[in-house]
């Protein structure tokens, strides 16, 4: 999140879409609500089912799945077209002036650069126009026909609410009805929020969808202040903690993995460390060497020096233009490339797309280790055939599978110490509170154990690669079982000279004088102490910051960007309600999002930028400068914008034996996962009270669908798709309501996750349907919006 | 930090909401239940494993005092210092002593060989030790120090890691150094999906 769940409370209109916060974040919504109450707040809920979001929503508009940037792009245009853009914002903090190049356009669903046989983009056209200096040119009046805000305005000058209509399969009224609330907010004293979760993320132009969202709120004026922002929710306890520490394959703090391009340190810096494209640009990524040099401080210690370029080599390098994420080593162990594999704590059998791929891939390995609280899908994949019933008709027995498997039992929440980050960025810490069971291990002594049994063969045998497994600092107290603590103030960092923590990413240096394991994390545990775990109930601003409790990341700020709730001079956009302000000396409130005692005109808002601005255009993304609409990889209909340019153009769609993809005429209805508020993801199918309130799997069909198919509440159903098919009783509701789109009805169906073959309560694994294509900026599979048929068994 | 204080303060402030239809103070006897339930157990901060709202929550343990037994979880609530979730938990998190307590937890190592169709027992030493050669073999045949170019890379792309969503930020920063130690490039985490 840009902002925080407390934070929601001081908003006034809430747009929910790709996310249903009164099921899935309860507790969280409770801020929604607040807002209602206390600031007459309206909540806008656009969905395809109409949900209990929707059911305590001023206004629910539904929408086909995968058709979000349609309906973003429309507000875009509603805004602009209806003069309801906070501009006195956009002129300040946006690269609104920035001028283009003169050779980007855009053409029947293809951006300049489109190279339609290599079926890639070359980027350079999508780029500014740059002066002598190399800085961007501007044209601060805006009317320049190539700058930035006019080829936006000419761009989403196709997405009128007619459009939105025909693609989206709502009405043009329904539509701007919602528009006209979203928009009231792009004037000072005005604000609004959204709230999004993996209804956005799960399709094959996530990150775009993301980018359009971002780009509406900065055209209203929300980003930065109180109430704003663009708010993911996040579905797991620690998936921004993991998405910070580079488990997604980056180091951690966000630092780009190594290429085999770049042998030297020298030309990893030169190509990840941006220069700043406007003379104000604080540019602050320009730190990038201090961040990079006290990591490989952090990770080789005393063995990292200047003069072997802080053990650079020994880190592993991609190739070129390689992907190792996970429907790219996922298809190469489907292809028997992989012999090994280790899942600490993850399930990717019920997890990953296109289940009966997954176990294909696994039955390929030679070994598989998996560490957990429970027997998952994962460790008892070999038994798939006999547990998972009919859905896996081409899976083996297990007498087939050659894949040596070892569980380990493992600590579970309550069993651990360590630091979880929620959706606000807040690093919460927890301590045991008692020994796991049985013969369990906490994750932390198995992780060790592991690595130094390795090591010791190493030691003893030689071997491939020794060097930088034996390099790689693991100088704990205690090696075999690190006390968490020690980690926590390695990742905060430390001065090499006084042996003191650092008091944050500021004192960090290239020269090799100090160590920080994740420099974004730097000022959790100071040398006053483990900030994770203050308690403090102060509220000094009013504004739900609870500054001195917890400690957010970064610098202890909750709310990113907050330089932008004030306006060129440092005033606050809205004077009642301001996250900070310029006192003629310095800034107060929260921790500011800018230098701190810097005058207002110095920098640009958004430090972090070479810019020194916000980007509606950008050319970090891999489908387009502007966010298009595209149709999932599946789709009912054909791109009403662009026929021949339908879905993404450069989304990966995996081609292995176990894949294909299905069409409309064989697989008629719009398929969508959904959670229930009784069940959290593959767990609570272990735990007596979830599984008691919701026992069954089920399938939700809309009531014209049953009707058609002669289906009644309760009657078991098969929902097939090209890969593979799940059966369960209907649940027949008007929740999701037919939509008209191109001429055409079209219905969705809805399937809620938590089942799987282990577990308390059983039933079939959702992705048994689901496909192996990704959006091709976050990897994330397109879990809403794929083909299904239905049959009445 | 004074947990003990603060939930006790929080009680009080319940007890004296006003009246309920019943005609006598709801609010009141289910403190007291409260009081009783949890009367000298060991107190815990700690965070809700589920979604990524984080609740805060009070872990409450008994056993610690007690010969021949091992601590056990008794109850687990919102903490109420939480500006997050001031003392309230969803239906999920409201049964998180389930989920700790639970006879389907995982207590000891298990072995499955090639070409079973059972599990059986093996010790902690018997899987560090064979966990520790199969990553070595793998490594040792996997392990490319230079690309066809010639140029340093020290990667591994033969075996693959994947971290869950409730691993801490200290495991995720351990893996990192196991991963990076060994050269693994094909590394996920359910924050993808």
């Amino acid at each position: 999140m840009t902002n925080g769940w407390c934070d929601i409370a001081n908003t006034d209109v809430v747009l929910v879409m790709g996310g249903n916060p009164a099921e899935n974040h309860p507790v969280g919504f409770r801020f929604v609500m607040e807002a209602k109450r206390k600031r007459k707040a309206k909540l806008i809920c656009v969905d395809p089912r109409f949900n209990r979001t929707a059911a305590v929503s001023d206004t629910y508009v539904p929408l086909r799945a995968g058709t979000d940037i349609a309906f973003l792009g429309g507000l875009i245009h509603y805004a602009i077209s209806n003069d309801l853009c906070h501009m006195d914002y956009v002129r300040v903090h946006t690269n609104a002036s920035f001028l283009l190049r003169e050779d980007f356009h855009f053409s029947e669903g293809h951006f300049s650069g489109w190279d339609a046989e290599k079926k890639a983009y070359d980027k350079t056209s999508w780029q500014y126009e740059l002066d002598g200096a190399g800085y961007a040119k501007v044209d601060e009046t805006l009317e320049n026909p190539r700058c930035v805000y006019r080829a936006m305005k000419d761009h989403y000058s196709r997405y009128t609410p007619e459009k939105v209509a025909e693609i989206c399969g709502c009405t043009a009224d329904e539509f701007k009805k919602a528009a006209a609330v979203i928009c009231s907010t792009g004037r000072a004293g005005r604000v609004g929020t959204i709230l999004y979760a993996l209804g956005w993320t799960h399709h094959s132009h996530s990150v775009q969808l993301i980018h359009t969202a971002a780009m509406l709120q900065l055209l209203l004026g929300n980003i930065g202040l109180p109430g704003g922002g663009v708010n993911a929710q996040r579905g797991h306890a620690n998936i921004q903690g993991s998405t910070d520490m580079g488990a997604w394959n980056m180091l951690p703090g966000y630092l780009r993995l190594p290429r085999a391009q770049w042998q030297t340190f020298d030309s990893y810096l030169k190509a990840t460390t941006p220069k700043p494209l406007r003379p104000n640009a604080m540019n602050y990524w320009g730190n990038t060497p201090k961040f990079a040099t006290s990591l490989l401080k952090a990770y080789y210690g005393a063995a990292a020096k200047k003069e072997n370029d802080f053990g650079y080599a020994w880190l592993p390098k991609l190739g070129e233009t390689e992907n190792q994420s996970w429907g790219f080593f996922f298809d190469r162990m489907h292809r028997k490339e992989m012999h090994g594999f280790i899942s600490f704590g993850m399930n990717p059998v019920a997890n990953g797309p296109n289940t009966e791929k997954m176990l294909e891939a696994l039955a390929n390995l030679d070994w598989l280790v998996v560490v957990e609280n429970f027997e998952t899908e994962t460790a008892a994949f070999w038994n798939a055939k006999q547990l998972g019933e009919k859905f896996y008709p081409r899976y083996v027995d297990a007498k087939s599978i050659q894949t040596e498997v070892i569980l380990l039992p493992a600590a579970c929440f309550a069993e651990k110490d360590g630091s979880f980050v929620n959706s606000s960025r807040w690093l919460q810490w927890k301590r045991a509170a008692v020994p796991p069971p049985g013969l369990a291990k906490p994750d932390h002594e198995i992780i060790a154990r592991i690595f130094m049994a390795v090591r010791a063969l190493y030691e003893k045998e030689g071997g491939a690669g020794k060097e930088p497994l034996m390099t790689m600092q693991w100088n704990y107290e205690q090696p075999l079982m690190p006390s968490l603590e020690e980690v926590a103030r390695e990742v905060n960092g430390k001065d090499a000279a006084t042996g003191q923590q650092v008091p944050g990413f500021a004192a960090l240096k290239d020269d090799g004088s100090t160590s920080c394991g994740n420099w974004v994390y730097s000022g959790s545990w100071t040398e006053a102490g483990n900030l994770m775990a203050r308690r403090g109930q102060e509220d000094p601003t009013g504004l739900g910051l609870f500054p001195n409790y917890a400690w957010s990341w970064p610098a202890n700020r909750r709310i990113l960007y907050n330089r932008a709730s004030n306006d060129a001079d440092g005033k606050p956009w809205d004077p009642t309600h301001a996250t900070i302000r310029w006192n003629g000396t310095k800034w107060t409130g929260d921790t500011p999002d800018y230098k701190a005692d810097a005058e207002p005109h110095q920098y640009g808002a958004f430090i972090m930028l070479p810019e020194g601005v916000a980007k509606f255009f950008t050319s970090d993304l891999a489908e387009g400068p502007f966010p298009e609409h595209y149709e999932p990889m599946e789709s009912p209909v054909k791109n009403a914008l662009h026929p021949n340019a339908s879905a993404n153009p450069v989304a990966p769609v995996m081609k292995s034996s176990a894949d294909s993809m299905g069409t409309p005429d064989k697989f008629p209805y719009v398929a969508i996962t959904y959670r229930l508020t009784e069940h959290f993801h593959y767990w609570t199918k272990h735990v007596a009270s979830g599984s008691e309130l919701q026992s069954n799997f089920f399938v939700e069909l809309p009531e014209g669908l049953a009707k058609e198919k002669g289906i009644k509440g309760g009657d078991v159903v098969r929902v097939s798709s090209a890969r593979g098919s799940v059966e369960g009783p209907a649940l027949v509701t008007p929740r999701m309501q037919p939509l008209k789109v191109a001429g055409k009805t079209v219905y969705h169906v809805g399937i809620p996750i938590h089942w799987g073959y282990v577990g308390r309560v059983r039933g079939p694994l959702v992705n048994n349907l689901t496909p192996s294509v990704f959006d091709p900026n976050s990897g994330t599979p397109e879990y809403k919006g794929f083909l299904v048929n239905v049959e009445k068994v | 930090m004074n947990l003990q204080v603060n939930r006790r303060q929080f009680l009080q402030a319940g007890a004296a909401v006003t009246a309920t239809a019943f005609g006598f103070r709801l609010e009141a006897a289910t403190a007291a239940a409260r009081e009783l339930k949890i009367a000298r157990t060991n107190q815990v901060p700690s965070v809700c494993p589920y979604c990524a709202v984080g609740c805060s929550v009070v872990i409450h343990t008994s056993g610690e005092r007690v010969r021949n037994a091992r601590p056990t979880v008794v109850h687990i609530e919102g903490d109420a210092d939480s500006p997050i979730n001031r003392g309230t938990l969803c239906s999920k998190g409201i049964s998180l002593k389930e989920f700790v307590v639970n006879d389907r937890r995982l207590t000891k190592p298990r072995y499955r060989a090639p070409g079973a169709s059972e599990w059986t027992d093996i010790s902690w030493d018997q899987a560090i030790e064979k966990i520790a050669r199969r990553i070595k073999d793998t490594r040792d045949k996997g392990f490319v120090e230079k690309d066809a170019q010639g140029r340093t890379v020290n990667r591994l792309d033969t075996l693959g890691m994947i971290g869950g969503c409730t691993d801490t930020n200290e495991i995720n920063y351990l893996l990192g150094k196991f991963r990076f130690g060994l050269g693994i490039l094909p590394y996920e985490n359910q924050a993808r999906l």
